[in-house]
């Protein structure tokens, strides 16, 4: 400490920052005249990223390491303030920045449950984790479950935990990488999914968590202005001033009066019996699909040769040929088609109200809906709570006092966009209730008809009722539309689209870069240096995890590439998984001197256990595998498993511990360490 | 090392501001949540209250949560002397 001055540090960093952001805004600049002059789309796609990632890769190298301290917890000396940035941006991956404000658009009120989840749970690191771990201060979760519960069994559940949570989370994340920079270049998902990995792997496996570190904190800055930018925008044309955030209030009232409007214009319910029909007809032939499909079939057929019997027009038999020739080749086919025309029943729903809370028909479904919600709200708090990737970062900072404060800035960073999404998801919804709905075909507005061409998947617009004019049920939007497309929506030159891809970018290879470290060090450090080679050397340490981190970003790759299904799925597992079986644990353990080994092992296999077993018994992927299905305990949704497995987890570790001995004196002087900044004799 | 009863004292006083964090933290989450539909006949700054809680309102108060425990403890440090020194 003698010749290292933290405050002189602090001041070299903040003065580095500050330049780095004038001169990112200053690029942004070039390149917005670049556009007026004349350069093409595809290029501007091309600087923001192979800039951005250039500019990462650098961070990189200037922060490579090999020293053990630095590689683990980057030296343990990263400000409050710079700690909050970073895990902000370690925190928000792809589907908090380009998802989330999209499934506020498409399911109001509801889509809060996430918001809040991932935000309140803060307060449960603050209030139960950080301090303590910093002041514990080794380099991993599993390091404090071994040294807390002692012996090896703890540790390798939570070596097995944090990898099954961690690699769950990183698949998501690349495929956001290969999503954004395929969309945005014009280059393949694969090769983009590539260049990514590249950016990720030249700035952690050269430098470890010091690189991480000081690349997430840049990355925050960029994905901060790529996220408020187009709102700003937005917010000044429709509340006309520059902090929608506090005004949206109004826009939401609008909002609620266009709903009515829409809910009782005749047109509109004209589209909506269009869609009920259809959805019942294909109710109907599912019920006996072999007749139905004989008889749909004979019609057409029947059809065809009346016409040419009666000598009809040529251009009246073609249509006739060509509907024949539409019709599904088989049986199979046929059910397929239906099973998707049956879904349209959703369509022919009215507009749900925005910012009305849990909507059902009755009563019941209301309660019902009502407690999912709760039920997403607690599994995401205590999944925050209890991700390695995150509760690592704490140990970065210089002292217990400064990782109370940097949870404060985290939540500050977080917050920041946590709550400008449902700003933006209301005034986009505002934008395209009274600029979309009521234009004709023929003249869309020009963001809309863009985007109806190049991604049908995101954005549809047919007019079902051939009136030539757009109504809101005739429009389908997929979540991701909202953010990729709101600079367009407020008029703002391609530069901010750039710009918004680079955010996105910087969100899903930030968070991707704690993921993988996490997982490497709980391979090299955990589990090789604790457990099979004591004596290794501190370089061969500090090889194998980079030698590991390459292994595991590449089967991450791999597995991403396959495409695995539902993402927001997996995502919530993980989080289930990380509440159950990190986090009673983790707070017993510094809260309560009594928790023993025995009910470690046991009360965490428990939580993990319940919170499994309940998602493979009811998730529909697994049952349909041949999982035997089991009815909802209380109704919950198998995304918030962690509701039953982190209270069963709490219990057996209760239980368990007090039939069994108290641990040594030893363990329960660690606890009493932990709990003291400054342990000095009075 | 034994502890001292200043020890046992700071221990005790973080239980209890921890304590009460988190039932302010229960009330903003779980309470608010569950009345959301009530609260939504209110209108605050333009919005029905139950969206503006869970939308903002909750928000602001985990990070006033999270800064007060902060300060509190950093003074509770210092009063029994188990703080850091200077050290950042």
């Amino acid at each position: 400490m003698s010749t290292f001055s933290q405050s002189a540090f602090n001041t070299q960093l903040k003065k580095t920052y500050t330049w780095y952001t004038g001169g990112f805004l200053l690029f942004l600049f070039a390149l917005a005249i670049a556009e007026q002059m004349g350069m093409s789309r595809t290029w501007i796609g091309y600087w923001f990223l192979f800039a951005t990632v250039a500019l990462y890769a650098g961070i990189g190298i200037m922060s490579r390491t090999a020293e053990v301290s630095e590689y683990y917890v980057a030296g343990r000396r990263v400000p409050a303030l710079f700690n909050g940035m970073a895990t902000g941006a370690d925190w928000m991956s792809a589907a908090s920045f380009i998802g989330m404000a999209g499934t506020l658009f498409l399911s109001g009120y509801d889509g809060l449950a996430f918001v809040m989840g991932w935000t309140g749970g803060y307060c449960l690191v603050a209030l139960f984790l950080a301090p303590y771990l910093r002041k514990f201060g080794q380099f991993t979760i599993p390091d404090f479950l071994g040294a807390r519960y002692g012996g090896n069994i703890v540790r390798t559940i939570g070596i097995i935990a944090a990898i099954v949570c961690s690699f769950v989370y990183v698949v998501a994340q690349i495929y956001g990488v290969g999503l954004i920079t395929s969309r945005f270049t014009g280059l393949e998902f694969g090769i983009g999914v590539f260049v990514g990995l590249g950016g990720i792997l030249v700035c952690s496996m050269l430098g470890g968590m010091k690189a991480v570190t000081w690349t997430q904190v840049a990355q925050y800055i960029i994905l901060i202005i790529a996220y408020m930018t187009p709102v700003v925008w937005l917010g000044i044309k429709h509340t006309g001033i520059p902090v929608p955030q506090i005004a949206y209030g109004m826009t939401l009232q609008k909002v609620g009066e266009l709903e009515k409007k829409i809910n009782a214009d005749p047109k509109e319910l004209e589209v909506r019996k269009i869609y009920k029909d259809r959805a019942d007809a294909a109710n109907a032939s599912l019920k006996d699909p072999a007749k139905a499909y004989a008889d749909g079939k004979a019609k057409l057929e029947q059809n065809l040769s009346s016409l040419k019997a009666s000598n009809a027009p040529a251009d009246q038999i073609t249509a006739a040929e060509k509907a024949l020739a539409a019709y599904p080749k088989d049986e199979a086919a046929a059910k397929g088609q239906w099973t998707k025309e049956k879904g349209l029943t959703a369509r022919a729903a009215p507009v749900r109200p925005h910012a009305d809370p849990f909507p059902g028909k009755d009563e019941a479904a209301r309660d019902l809906a009502r407690l999912n919600f709760l039920g997403i709200v607690f599994c995401m708090m205590f999944g925050t709570a209890a991700l390695p990737h995150i509760l690592m970062r704490y140990y970065t900072t210089p002292s217990v006092q400064e990782a109370r404060v940097s949870v404060f800035w985290s939540l500050f960073f977080i917050f920041l966009l946590y709550f400008t999404a449902p700003c933006l998801a209301v005034l986009a919804k505002y934008d395209m209730f009274s600029n979309l709905v009521g234009s004709s075909f023929a003249s869309l507005p020009a963001w809309a008809a863009a985007w109806a061409k190049v991604d049908p998947s995101l954005l549809s617009i047919s007019d079902i009722n051939k009136d030539g004019i757009v109504q809101w049920a005739e429009v389908a939007i997929g979540g991701d539309l909202i953010v990729l497309a709101t600079p367009e929506i407020a008029g703002l030159p391609y530069v901010v689209s750039g710009l918004v891809a680079a955010g996105g970018l910087a969100a899903a290879l930030s968070t991707a870069d704690g993921l993988l470290l996490t997982i490497a060090n709980a391979l090299s450090h955990d589990l090789y240096y604790k457990m099979i080679d004591p004596n290794a050397s501190t370089t061969k340490r500090v090889t194998i995890s980079k030698v590991l981190l390459v292994v595991v970003a590449i089967s991450a790759a791999w597995v991403t590439s396959l495409k695995p299904g539902d993402i927001l799925f997996l995502v919530g597992a993980a989080f289930s998984l990380a509440a159950s079986a990190f986090f009673p644990p983790l707070v017993l353990g510094v809260f309560w001197k009594r928790a023993n080994k025995w009910g470690a092992i046991i009360g965490m296999t428990a939580g993990l256990s319940v919170c499994l077993y309940y998602m493979l018994r009811t998730y529909p992927f697994f049952t349909n595998m041949g999982v035997p299905k089991m009815d909802l305990w209380f109704g919950l949704n198998p995304i918030s498993a962690g509701v039953f497995g982190l209270p069963v987890g709490l219990l057996t570790i209760f239980v368990v511990s007090l039939l069994t001995p108290a641990p040594d004196k030893e363990t329960q002087e660690l606890v009493e360490h932990v709990r003291y900044p400054n342990l000095k004799a009075a | 090392m034994q502890l001292s009863q200043r020890h046992e004292e700071y221990w005790r006083k973080n239980l209890v501001i921890t304590a009460i964090l988190l039932g302010i933290w229960f009330i903003a989450t779980f309470i608010v949540g569950w009345n959301a539909r009530a609260l939504n006949d209110i209108t605050f700054l333009g919005f029905p209250l139950g969206f503006y809680m869970s939308a903002q309102g909750s928000l602001i108060i985990y990070v006033v949560i999270i800064g007060v425990y902060a300060l509190y403890m950093k003074k509770l440090d210092k009063e029994y002397n188990v703080d850091e020194g200077d050290l950042g």
